[in-house]
């Protein structure tokens, strides 16, 4: 190579460059909305922690979205772990690995690496292709080694990359607004589970910039009154 | 109670005869110029951060682990677990950004007024050395919540490193401890961020400061308040810092606080400048991130990197303007050879000069934060062109003004044409 280095700086840069942006779709979430968020957290257990964990977030930390400790007990948890335990998934990382080629990542922060908007797209951008081992691709990741999960709501699809045409193959169980909603909670709860106490911070920033604007009255009204003398 | 107190302090007082003196030669009894403005709040306010980064820092150490299969999730045990952890680590990671947008604005004012001139060379060199210290303190620090952009970031400086002819790979591997970052890495930059160099920033902003105060302050007119005092020898333009600039700098230290506060606590990745969204996926030795780029504070320095050209297939030379666009600085005052230091009596040259040089700083910082395509490439081939991309050719004339602005200060300072300095100060 004749710029080893360089190439090593910048390889990165140029292939996110060279990769293009597909058009992310903006993601209705609401931090405020309880039912969605309960709703996202239905599905993920449901759906997501067969492979996926949240490993450093507690199950009885859900009592913020409004959840009661029994209602966590009897409906999220179908393990023996104790609901003060952190949403861990059985699999091994090394079985993940062997299995779909790459250990199925953690998704405690995953709503702060990729962001809303690119999960939301994401979600809802699996399509057939006979090609990939699972049988699935994806639009928004091509060549994701995950297959579709929630295929039997969304029903099967086909896409042309190159036309960037979608045709629905096989209806599933929910039509496509209610599955739009239903990926729309899914995000907005990993979105929160990613950093659970975001609306707490908002709320006690309110008070600490109120209080800063206070002190600095009394702060700048000190002054004035040392300095009047020096005029 | 006030008799309580008097005596308590004179039987500490007469014990302990230095904390006094020193408190009258640093504070009740240090005249500084009664002009100083807006841009004079940046040198307390470095102190301030300082303290906030150590004072939090302390508290991290307690639940953070330096090993490279703990360390992610003991940050995320932070953001979550710990009680106040969220808060602590926004601050400390807050604050890092801060410090340096701090810093920068306090090293611009010494170029806007000519601080850095005779007499205050030395305080200036000290500057310069907190300013590197930094970087290193911000470097190491950056590893150790061990996600990618931790990661591979320090997988790129430490390899600029690897660049030095003949000692480079050996230099390399002695700094990691490993053949790659490892675990070794974590722990030996955890032990330089919480102990090596907080200690040298500590005793570089002692010296700083004593330096300061034994030749005085300088101030937005460039001109020497001792040269004129009054009756009692205290400068007719001086007054004393404390209480004059402590009430000053606390009412300036709350405006701080409260645009600290603000990115703090509505938003603490600014836009993922301050954190960084990949650093939210742990460390992969096995999987380079799409795209690396520094914390916006070192970018104007790794766009000068990315526009040298390599030299006989080695990045060095790259590597040596980086370094040199640094160590350029501790000559500013031998370079400057104006007869007056504010940019208010300045001529046309230095301000000219000085401006481009600010804009020319703002696009390197820019520029190092995209890809090099960010502005396209250029239509047409031709045989210098050994890349097209717009933007190196960018950072390539931003690189050669960069220096230009200091190699060429000798020349354009001695023959600008200054206005005469006033006697006393203005405002």
């Amino acid at each position: 190579m004749k710029k080893p280095l360089l190439a090593l700086l910048l390889a990165p840069v140029l292939a996110w460059a060279a990769g293009g942006g597909v058009r992310l779709d903006r993601a209705p979430i609401d931090p405020n909305d309880l039912v969605s968020l309960q709703s996202g957290a239905r599905t993920f257990v449901n759906y997501c922690m067969n492979c996926h964990g949240a490993q450093y977030m507690r199950y009885n930390r859900l009592t913020e979205i409004g959840l009661t400790e029994a209602q966590i007990r009897d409906n999220f948890i179908f393990t023996g772990d104790k609901v003060g335990d952190t949403m861990k998934v059985a699999m091994t990382a090394k079985d993940g690995k062997a299995w779909f080629g790459v250990p199925p990542p953690d998704l405690s922060v995953i709503g702060r690496s990729r962001g809303a908007d690119w999960l939301y797209t994401y979600l809802r951008s699996f399509y057939r292709d006979s090609k990939t081992v699972t049988g699935w691709n994806n639009a928004t990741f091509p060549r994701v080694a995950m297959p579709h999960v929630l295929w039997t709501l969304q029903g099967e699809r086909s896409y042309e990359p190159a036309k960037g045409e979608w045709k629905q193959l096989t209806e599933g169980s929910l039509s496509p607004v209610q599955y739009d909603a239903l990926t729309r909670d899914l995000v907005n709860f990993l979105v929160y589970v990613g950093e659970p106490v975001a609306g707490k911070r908002k709320s006690i920033g309110i008070i600490v910039l109120f209080v800063l604007g206070v002190l600095f009255i009394f702060a700048h009204a000190l002054k004035k009154e040392y300095w009047k003398d020096l005029k | 109670m006030n008799r309580l107190l008097t005596a308590a302090w004179d039987w500490f007082d007469a014990r302990m005869p230095t904390v006094g003196e020193e408190w009258r030669k640093h504070a009740s009894e240090y005249y500084a110029p009664k002009n100083f403005n807006f841009w004079y709040y940046f040198g307390a306010l470095a102190i301030l951060v300082l303290v906030i980064q150590i004072v939090s820092g302390i508290y991290l150490t307690m639940h953070y682990k330096p090993d490279a299969g703990l360390a992610f999730g003991s940050v995320e045990y932070i953001m979550r677990d710990v009680p106040g952890g969220w808060l602590i680590r926004y601050i400390h990671s807050t604050g890092a950004s801060a410090f340096f947008v701090v810093v920068y604005l306090h090293m611009f004012r010494s170029m806007l007024y000519g601080s850095y001139q005779r007499p205050r060379e030395l305080v200036w060199i000290f500057g310069v050395l907190i300013y590197l210290t930094l970087m290193g303190e911000a470097f190491f620090g950056y590893l150790l919540p061990w996600g990618q952009m931790s990661y591979w970031g320090a997988q790129v400086i430490v390899n600029l490193f690897g660049t030095i002819p003949f000692i480079g790979p050996d230099l390399a591997i002695w700094i990691r401890g490993d053949y790659v970052v490892g675990d070794a890495t974590l722990n030996r930059f955890f032990a330089l961020h919480v102990i090596a160099l907080p200690l040298a920033l500590l005793g570089l902003v002692a010296a700083h400061i004593l330096a300061l105060h034994d030749v005085g302050s300088n101030n937005p007119d460039g001109i020497d308040i001792k040269k004129k005092k009054d009756a009692n020898g205290h400068p007719l333009d001086g007054v004393p810092f404390h209480p004059y600039y402590t009430v000053k700098d606390f009412a300036g230290a709350v405006v701080f606080l409260a645009v600290f506060c603000a990115i703090l606590f509505f938003a603490p990745e600014m836009g993922g400048y301050f954190l960084e969204y990949n650093n939210f996926i742990p460390a992969d030795p096995l999987k380079t991130p799409e795209h690396i780029a520094p914390v916006w504070y070192f970018t104007p320095y790794y766009s000068i990197l990315r526009a040298v050209p390599p030299l006989f297939n080695s990045q060095f030379p790259g590597v040596m303007a980086m370094g040199l666009a640094t160590i350029i600085l501790f000559f500013l005052p031998w370079l400057d050879r104006s007869p007056v230091r504010s940019i208010r009596y300045r001529g046309a040259y230095y301000k000219s000069a000085l401006a481009i040089f600010v804009v020319v700083f703002l696009v390197l910082g820019y520029l190092g934060v995209k890809p090099t395509t960010v502005w396209g490439q250029f239509g047409f081939e031709a045989f210098f062109l050994d890349t097209k991309d717009i933007a190196t050719w960018a950072a390539r004339l931003c690189t050669i003004l960069y220096f230009a602005f200091f190699l060429l200060m000798p020349w354009y300072t001695a023959i600008d044409k200054c206005k005469p300095e006033p006697e006393r100060v203005t405002s």
